[in-house]
C-alpha cells in the first residue's frame, strides 16, 4: 500500500487550488493582509501556521472521542493557544527581530479562522493521519497565497526579496532605479494586499469558471 | 465602385463586416466608432430619437475642459519662467498679453502637458480595447472624459511611466472589475490620482513638484520654490506667498496642471449646467458645504480658541471663501463630483452628496497637513456613500407618499369590518 492513497493526496492538493482557504473560502484574510509586506514575514508566518495546524489537527483528532460537545470550542482554543505560545516563544528566542515584525499576528494565529475551521470541519470527524494531511494541506494553501502576495508586495513596494535588493539601490540609483523606476509606496500599505488577493481570486475564477458562485 | 476609390471609412466598414462575430470584432468596431459616425441605424420598432447619447455627453464635457487645458499649457510655461525669475530675485507681475500668452510659455506646455494627455489616452484606450476584446462587447466611450481629466489633475513633472501604471490600475481596478463604463463605484480619474498619490508620494506632494524642473534644480544656485498656496498655509507661512486674489482666481499660481484657473473652471461649469450635462445641485451644494466648513474654521479663529502658534492656524484663518479659488476644489466640484455614474442620482440625494464633498474637502485640507489637497479624497469617499444616500432618499420618499396616501384615502374594509393596513414593499 502506498503511503498516500489518492484520497489522501487530494487532502493536501485540494486546498492548494480549488478549495484554497484564502481565495475560495475567504478565511484568514486578516493576517494575509497585515503581514505580507515582506516576503520573509510571510514565509515565517506560513511556517508557524503549518506547525500549529498540522499538530493541532492531530491532537484534536486524537481527542475527538473524549471531548464533551459542550466545551469543544474551549478545548480547541486551549490546544491552539498552547501551540501558538510554543511558536511565539521559539520566534522570540531565535528570531527576535522577525517576531517584532510579526508582532501580535503570531498571537492572533489563535483566532485564525482557518485553524478553527479545520478543527471543526475535519479533525473532529477523522483519524489522526488524515487530519494531519488535511492540516498540512490547508496550511500549505494558506502559505501559497501568503508567499505570492508577499513576493509581489515586497518586490514592487520595496524592490527587495527576503531583504536582498534585487532591483538595485533606490538611493544610489543603481540597477533598475537608474532608469527612473521607483518603488511603489502603495504596495506597502495593507489595502494593496486586499487588491492583490482580489486579483488572485479573479484570475483563479477566470481559469476555472466552476468556482464562480451562482447569483 | 473600384477598390481604389474606397475611402478609409469604407475599407474599415468592410473589414468590420469581415470580422463580424470573430474575436477581434470589438476592436475594429471600436476604431470605426472612435473615428467616424457609424452608418448603422436601428431598423425596426419605434424609438425616441434623442441626440444626446453617451458620446455626445462625453464630448460636451471635453469641450468644457478644452479652455482649461489650453490655459494650463500657458500656465506651465509661465510658472516655469516666473520661478526662474524669482530665483534671481525678480518678482513677476502677470500681464496676460505681455508675459502669459507667449509662445515660450506655450512651448513648455506642449513639451510637458501634451505627453501627459497622449499617455493618458493611449494607455487608457489600450486597456479599454483589451477588455472589449476579452469580454466581447463593443468598446465604450467611458474613457473619453477620464483620459482628459487625468492629465489635468497631476503635477506637471509626473513621470510618464508612473502615469501609465496608474492609468492601468485605475481603469482596471477602478472600472473594469465592476463591469466597465457606467458600473463603476469610484470615479476612475480620481482612482488614478489616489493611486499615484499613495504609490509615489514624493512626486505628488511637497513644494518641488508643481513647477516644471523644480526637482532637478533643488539645492542648486537657482533653486526655486514652487510651493502651492495651500502648502504655504499648511506651514503657517501665509505671508510668504506673493499671489494676489486675482492671481488665484484667474489661475496664475502653481498647482496641478489644470486645477489653477477658477475663472475658466467657472465658465466650464456654467457651460455644463446650461447644456444640462452636469448637475447644478451638486455644484451649488458642494460650494455651500465648503463655505460652511470654512466659516466654522474662521469662527474658531475669531473666537480666539486657536492662536497663531497652532499648526492649524494658517489654514483655519484663511478667509473661508478663498478656499474655493485655491487648490483643486473648484475643479473637483465642477468636473469630478458631477460624474453622473459615481454621484448620487436622486435630486435630494445630490444636495447631501455635494454638501459633504465641499464640507469634507475643506476639513481634510485643514486637519491633515500631509494632504494639503483633500478634495480627491472627499469625492472618493462620497462616491462610496452615494448609493446609500440614494437608498435612504428613496425610502424616505416611499414613506412620505405612503403617509399621504393613508391620510387621503378611505381604507378598504376586510370581511370583519376592520380597516386593512396598507402595505408596501420597501426593500
Amino acid at each position: 500500500m502506498a503511503l498516500l492513497t489518492k484520497k489522501d493526496t487530494n487532502l493536501i492538493l485540494d486546498p492548494l487550488t480549488d478549495n484554497n482557504p484564502i481565495t475560495i473560502q475567504v478565511l484568514g484574510i486578516c493576517s494575509a493582509l497585515a503581514i505580507t509586506a515582506e516576503l520573509k514575514a510571510s514565509v515565517v508566518m506560513a511556517i508557524a501556521v503549518l506547525f500549529v495546524m498540522g499538530l493541532g489537527n492531530v491532537v484534536i483528532s486524537l481527542m475527538r472521542n473524549i471531548i464533551p460537545a459542550k466545551i469543544k470550542i474551549i478545548v480547541q482554543l486551549i490546544v491552539v493557544a498552547t501551540l501558538v505560545i510554543v511558536v511565539d516563544q521559539i520566534l522570540k528566542a531565535f528570531a527576535y527581530e522577525l517576531s517584532k515584525t510579526l508582532s501580535v499576528f503570531v498571537g492572533l494565529i489563535i483566532t485564525n479562522c482557518i485553524i478553527m475551521g479545520r478543527f471543526e470541519a475535519f479533525a473532529l470527524a477523522n483519524g489522526p493521519w488524515r487530519s494531519f494531511l488535511d492540516g498540512i494541506g490547508n496550511a500549505l494553501g494558506y502559505a501559497v497565497i501568503l508567499v505570492i502576495v508577499g513576493f509581489i508586495r515586497e518586490l514592487l513596494g520595496s524592490g527587495t526579496l527576503f531583504g536582498y535588493a534585487v532591483l538595485g539601490d533606490p538611493i544610489a540609483k543603481t540597477g533598475l532605479y537608474a532608469t527612473g523606476y521607483e518603488n511603489n509606496g502603495f504596495m506597502i500599505i495593507p489595502p494593496a494586499a486586499l487588491i492583490v488577493v482580489g486579483i488572485i481570486i479573479w484570475v483563479q475564477r477566470t481559469r476555472n469558471p466552476a468556482l464562480v458562485e451562482e447569483n | 465602385m473600384s477598390d481604389k476609390r474606397l475611402t478609409f471609412k469604407k475599407r474599415l466598414h468592410i473589414i468590420k463586416h469581415h470580422y463580424r462575430g470573430k474575436k477581434m470584432a470589438p476592436a475594429f468596431n471600436a476604431l470605426h466608432t472612435f473615428l467616424f459616425t457609424p452608418d448603422e441605424t436601428t431598423h425596426s420598432g419605434s424609438h425616441v430619437r434623442a441626440a444626446d447619447d453617451l458620446k455626445r455627453t462625453m464630448n460636451t464635457v471635453i469641450m468644457a475642459l478644452v479652455p482649461v487645458l489650453l490655459f494650463s499649457m500657458f500656465n506651465a510655461g509661465y510658472q516655469y519662467y516666473a520661478a526662474i525669475d524669482a530665483a534671481n530675485g525678480v518678482i513677476r507681475e502677470v500681464s496676460v498679453f505681455g508675459n502669459f500668452l507667449t509662445w515660450d510659455n506655450f512651448w513648455i506646455g506642449i513639451i510637458k502637458v501634451l505627453p501627459l494627455v497622449v499617455v493618458s489616452y493611449g494607455v487608457g484606450l489600450l486597456v479599454e480595447f483589451i477588455f472589449a476584446v476579452i469580454k466581447g462587447h463593443e468598446v465604450e466611450e467611458g474613457y473619453l472624459v477620464t483620459g482628459m481629466l487625468v492629465p489635468l489633475i497631476v503635477p506637471i513633472d509626473t513621470p510618464l511611466w508612473m502615469l501609465a501604471v496608474s492609468v492601468v490600475f485605475g481603469v482596471v481596478i477602478g472600472k473594469e472589475v465592476f463591469g466597465g463604463t457606467g458600473m463603476n463605484i469610484l470615479n476612475p480619474a480620481l482612482t488614478i490620482r489616489a493611486f499615484l498619490f499613495f504609490a509615489y508620494p514624493t512626486w505628488m506632494s511637497g513644494d518641488k513638484v508643481w513647477v516644471h524642473e523644480a526637482v532637478e534644480r533643488a539645492g542648486g544656485p537657482d533653486a526655486i520654490s514652487g510651493e502651492t498656496i495651500l502648502g504655504y498655509l499648511a506651514q503657517n507661512n501665509a505671508s510668504e506667498y506673493t499671489y494676489s486674489l486675482s492671481d488665484m482666481f484667474f489661475g496664475f499660481i502653481p498647482g496641478s496642471v489644470g486645477e489653477t484657473s477658477t475663472f475658466l473652471i467657472l465658465i466650464g461649469g456654467l457651460f455644463l449646467i446650461f447644456s444640462k450635462i452636469a448637475s447644478w445641485r451638486i455644484m451649488l451644494s458642494a460650494v455651500i458645504g465648503a463655505l460652511v466648513m470654512g466659516l466654522m474654521f474662521n469662527g474658531v479663529v475669531d473666537q480666539g480658541w486657536i492662536g497663531d502658534t497652532s499648526k492649524f492656524y494658517g489654514l483655519m484663518s484663511f478667509p473661508f471663501w478663498q478656499h474655493l479659488i485655491v487648490g483643486g476644489l473648484a475643479f473637483g466640484i465642477v468636473y469630478m463630483a458631477t460624474d453622473p455614474v459615481t454621484g448620487a442620482q436622486t435630486n435630494r440625494g445630490k444636495w447631501f452628496y455635494g454638501f459633504f464633498i465641499g464640507f469634507l474637502s475643506v476639513m481634510i485640507r485643514v486637519f491633515n497637513p500631509a494632504y494639503p489637497e483633500g478634495v480627491f479624497l472627499a469625492i472618493l469617499l462620497m462616491n462610496v456613500f452615494a448609493p446609500t444616500i440614494d437608498h435612504y432618499v428613496i425610502r424616505g420618499n416611499i414613506k412620505r407618499r405612503l403617509k399621504r396616501l393613508k391620510n387621503a384615502t378611505v381604507l378598504p374594509k376586510d370581511s370583519e369590518g376592520e380597516e386593512k393596513e396598507l402595505q408596501v414593499e420597501t426593500a
